[in-house]
């Protein structure tokens, strides 16, 4: 059995933790380990880099093998900073809606409609306390304009196919005021991404 | 006005614009445009209005701000207030042929759609005297260029919210400095993903973290500019 400290551990944001564990689970990766930090930080991306170097330090001296399970995430580089300094890789991309669609995919979609507002499966289904309340909207309904006035459309880049969640998507899209549509696209580059590292530990 | 409500032209000057400052602080566009209502009628002029009464109300929100103790939907409802008590003082400031102390062309940078931050510099830049072109979203380069020929301001500002387009000011930047007219500008650059390393990378002259310092900048940069080149500050 593989030694505790040559497994591969996963710092993953906590939005990204079913899908994580689904990529673990359908690939068989017995030898990574998923550990999240909390999801509400997708809200607070000045607080992410300091929150994984945290992570990261405690991490490192238990496992030899390390991978950070966000994308830039809106830090601006100040994440890059802290893995470079450690080594680290992360997932790739600006977002984890862009890994999600894939980077060309994504591009693509964002150069048609620049005034695209992205939502995932597990921002459908917390859209009501990630998005409508984190943005003061539920306090404050008057201001979703002041928002989403520059915004046309609501894509949905659904991670598993659910009419349940896309029922959900539509719905925020409405309360958006924006128009609707939905994008299966699995978990594009951050399965391959996961994956690939994976086949590099020795299992 | 309801009887349990304060009544603000019972108030003196020297109580109305702390009240002023708290509605503000509590996003109450109503009660500012009243404020500053009562200001003007009393003989205030319009600048000493601004200064007094909502610019300063707003550097208060920006100090709460910075230091977490409100957050982004709260400066909305306040700088929504500002607005409104701006949108009154507006034409009086420009009947009154008040000085501005400069020109800012500001917009968003190709690709992106995001203008809270951006809005809330211009708002404050205005206030701070300085006349204010904003060119509003996904601006390009060409744009930008030719609101730069057009206007011949002092400062040219670029905003960006995404990771994916705030590599798009130094595009802005080289397509200046390829025509060699970087240095007739002093360019700042502001947006939450940004920090001063990125700013100074692209070569920006400065890199401003919110409105209140964007502002403060501005003035300094300006001043130094005309110093400098020996106009009359």
């Amino acid at each position: 059995m593989i030694d505790q400290r040559d497994r591969l551990l996963v710092i993953a944001c906590g939005a990204l933790a079913k899908e994580m564990l689904d990529v673990v689970r359908l690939n068989t990766l017995d030898w990574v380990d998923v550990e999240c930090l909390p999801a509400r930080l997708h809200n607070t991306p000045e607080l992410i880099p300091a929150a994984v170097e945290e992570r990261l330090d405690s991490a490192l001296g238990r496992y030899r093998n390390v991978f950070v399970g966000y994308a830039d995430c809106g830090t601006g580089g100040l994440l890059d900073k802290v893995l470079e300094a450690r080594g680290v890789e992360r997932l790739p991309g600006a977002h984890c809606y862009e890994f999600f669609a894939t980077s060309g995919d994504f591009a693509a979609m964002h150069d048609q409609e620049p005034g695209t507002f992205y939502l995932t499966d597990f921002l459908v289904k917390h859209f009501e306390r990630l998005v409508w309340n984190g943005l003061g909207l539920d306090r404050w309904p008057h201001l979703r304009d002041d928002y989403f006035g520059n915004y046309k459309r609501l894509v949905y880049l659904s991670q598993v196919e659910s009419p349940h969640l896309v029922e959900g998507a539509r719905a925020a899209a409405t309360r958006l005021g924006l128009d609707f549509q939905h994008e299966t696209v699995g978990y594009g580059e951050m399965a391959t991404t996961l994956v690939s590292l994976a086949s590099r530990v020795p299992a | 006005m309801a009887s349990d409500e304060l009544d603000l032209n019972s108030l003196s000057d020297a109580d109305l614009v702390p009240q002023m400052h708290d509605d503000l602080y509590d996003g109450m566009a109503p009660e500012i445009v009243e404020g500053t209502r009562i200001l003007l009628d009393r003989g205030w002029g319009p600048q000493e209005v601004l200064n007094q009464a909502l610019v300063e109300g707003m550097r208060i929100v920006g100090i709460d701000f910075r230091d977490g103790i409100l957050f982004v939907p709260e400066v909305l409802l306040a700088a929504n207030a500002m607005k409104a008590g701006m949108e009154v003082l507006r034409p009086l400031l420009v009947e009154t042929g008040a000085k501005t102390i400069g020109k800012v062309v500001i917009g968003t940078v190709k690709g992106d759609i995001h203008d809270i931050g951006k809005n809330l510099v211009a708002m404050m830049l205005e206030g701070a005297g300085f006349e204010v072109i904003n060119l509003g979203i996904n601006t390009d380069a060409e744009e930008f260029i030719a609101a730069l020929e057009e206007h011949k301001p002092d400062i040219l500002g670029m905003s960006a919210l995404l990771t994916t387009t705030m590599p798009y000011m130094k595009v802005v930047i080289d397509s200046l400095k390829e025509r060699n007219i970087r240095d007739d500008y002093i360019v700042m650059v502001g947006g939450a993903p940004l920090n001063e390393e990125f700013g100074m990378a692209i070569g920006a002259d400065a890199y401003c973290r919110d409105a209140a310092v964007a502002t403060e900048t501005a003035e300094a940069l300006v001043l130094a500019r005309r110093l400098t080149s020996g106009e009359d500050p």
